[in-house]
């Protein structure tokens, strides 16, 4: 049986074989994001209900475990209404384009040492022109909806946007200096030997730094002027409906949940296991199920992931929503400051051979 | 096989390209017009991306369509564009369109034939080792051999950005604005006065 689908397989011509293993990763990992954006919003649900004591949904399925579908479900089957003024194409389109590159970025991301759909070298570069491309569909949302509000959301959330990204790509020059590289799987082997290797101890404020940037490139709380309920009803989406609405919902989890992974592997080591530098453990790295926890692994990538988007649904729960002043103020006066100093700082050490980066040689 | 595919590859984007640019100058819809530029610098990209060039396509992407074009896009929107005013003005700037574009023809034709007369290069890139990055090629030539030009290049980017927001920035009187800082640190004693007193009887 075997030896006919590998006989099978070694007829198709190179060509045929290589798009094949290469649209199958693609599958496994589109459908891997999307059902981690489906049970996001489950976890995001209950953890803001157990905050706020209360018990979250526990109706649909065991423990409402089928909240997700339920919902998706009744997205679906609801109409889309597009407004008579609008302009109908760039409506339609719009919830595509934020969802688009949201899923694209995760071609380069790394899930363990041997599995990334594209291996490239510029892979940082990619990420950050992919992760700039998704306030297009915000900002044609709010302009093809013709509607004040959503243009006003549009608006508020392209300056921010905007501005967050410059101090996004300093953040991520400092990763690139100390990892001595653009691809993504170096970036995180240059994290290896333990928790005391991690960038996040030498890079903390450029850390700091990214992962709010990031909060605020997703415009979640406590930067979501963009759809700020009390002011502008619900921002860019306020006349999108059904599966379109759904669009933008999916690709907000998504980019939380790509924002999540990049800091991760930026500066929590990506797939590396924080005891990787302590001898006795390692003769444990080979146990079948339970090796993963001494020799990293995809199941460290997922904690890391999931730790992230925890702390997304605890500020939520915890903080006001910004001021947008304030937020404005955040990013320009005071981010990209921080990272142009640190950038400074840590060229300065490299050059006189100080701290944990040897990949940097000057 | 690799060389039709390139050869399919390159003509497909090149055609979306001139597409697309023809929508930027045809569009009527000034917002269709900037989503025109931004596909055809997407199209550019790839062409470049087909040479090899993968520092300068994706650079391309990230400088232009993430930041440049989303400002574009901002302005634009917010413009109230009236097309019978801009209609106007057509005869009157058509020699000059004409002009700007049989100039660019004539450089593009000198270009085309001294390539193929064969005085520079072969008109193609020369092939590329394994392992090649394109982004540390660059990055060594720009900061060693370019280094004082490229530092010109970036001061006088600074300069521009320190002039515009010079021209910008006015002092209006009246104008209330919150000193965060003294916000934070103030004191319930710089705010409030405890008066003591005694009671008073109601007579």
């Amino acid at each position: 049986m075997i030896e006919i689908v590998t006989g099978l397989w070694d007829a198709l011509p190179p060509l045929v074989q290589y798009l094949t293993v290469v649209l199958s990763k693609i599958l496994l990992v589109s459908i891997a994001v999307i059902l981690t954006v489906a049970f996001s919003t489950y976890f995001e649900r209950k953890v803001i209900g157990s905050m706020q004591a209360r018990v979250g949904p526990n109706r649909v399925g065991p423990l409402g475990l089928l909240q997700p579908f339920a919902d998706v479900i009744k997205l679906l089957i609801k109409e889309v209404v597009v407004p008579t003024k609008s302009n109908k194409f760039l409506f339609v389109i719009a919830p595509l384009l934020t969802l688009v590159p949201a899923l694209a970025a995760w071609a380069v991301i790394p899930m363990n040492d041997w599995f990334v759909i594209a291996d490239i070298n510029a892979g940082l570069l990619y990420v950050l022109a992919l992760t700039s491309l998704g306030v297009y569909g915000v900002i044609l949302a709010g302009w093809a909806t013709n509607s004040k509000y959503a243009f006003l959301g549009a608006m508020r959330s392209a300056a921010q946007i905007v501005a967050y990204e410059i101090a996004m790509g300093f953040a991520l020059v400092g990763v690139l200096m100390a990892g001595g590289s653009l691809n993504l799987g170096d970036i995180v082997a240059a994290q290896s030997g333990g928790f005391s290797n991690w960038f996040l101890i030498p890079l903390l404020p450029l850390f700091l730094v990214y992962w709010i940037s990031g909060v605020a490139e997703t415009n979640r709380a406590p930067f979501d002027v963009a759809e700020g309920e009390s002011e502008i009803v619900a921002g860019f989406h306020v006349e999108y409906s059904g599966v379109a609405f759904a669009l933008f919902f999916l690709a907000e989890y998504a980019n939380m949940v790509l924002i999540s992974g990049l800091t991760a592997i930026f500066f929590l080591g990506g797939w590396a296991s924080p005891f990787e530098g302590i001898g006795f453990l390692q003769q444990w790295g080979d146990i079948p199920l339970i090796g993963w926890i001494f020799s990293g692994g995809f199941p460290w990538l997922f904690l890391k992931i999931a730790f992230f988007m925890y702390t997304f649904f605890w500020m939520r729960a915890t903080f006001p929503r910004y001021r947008y002043d304030q937020i404005m103020r955040l990013g320009w006066k005071v981010f990209i400051p921080i990272t142009i100093i640190w950038i400074a700082v840590e060229g300065v050490m490299a050059w006189m051979h100080i701290g944990p980066w040897s990949g940097l040689t000057i | 096989m690799g060389e039709l595919l390139h050869i399919i590859l390159f003509y497909s984007f090149a055609a979306v390209l001139l597409g697309a640019a023809l929508g930027v100058i045809l569009s009527r819809n000034p917002v269709h017009g900037v989503m025109f530029l931004v596909l055809a610098f997407f199209q550019s990209a790839m062409l470049w991306m087909l040479a090899e060039a993968e520092f300068l396509a994706i650079v391309l992407v990230l400088v232009y369509v993430g930041a440049v074009m989303v400002l574009f896009l901002f302005v634009v929107m917010m413009l109230d564009i009236n097309v019978e005013s801009v209609r106007k003005g057509f005869a009157r700037y058509a020699p000059l369109g004409v002009g700007v574009a049989l100039l660019m023809a004539f450089e593009l034709a000198q270009l085309i034939w001294l390539r193929s007369s064969g005085v520079v290069g072969s008109g193609s890139f020369a092939e590329t080792a394994e392992g090649y990055s394109n982004t540390k090629a660059l990055g060594s030539v720009l900061y060693t051999e370019y280094v004082y030009a490229f530092e010109i290049a970036a001061v006088i980017l600074l300069l521009a950005i320190v002039a515009a927001i010079t021209l910008t920035m006015r002092k209006r009187p009246g104008l209330k604005v919150q000193d965060i800082g003294k916000q934070v640190s103030v004191r319930s004693k710089d705010r409030l006065r405890v008066v003591k007193m005694d009671a008073e009887s109601k007579e």
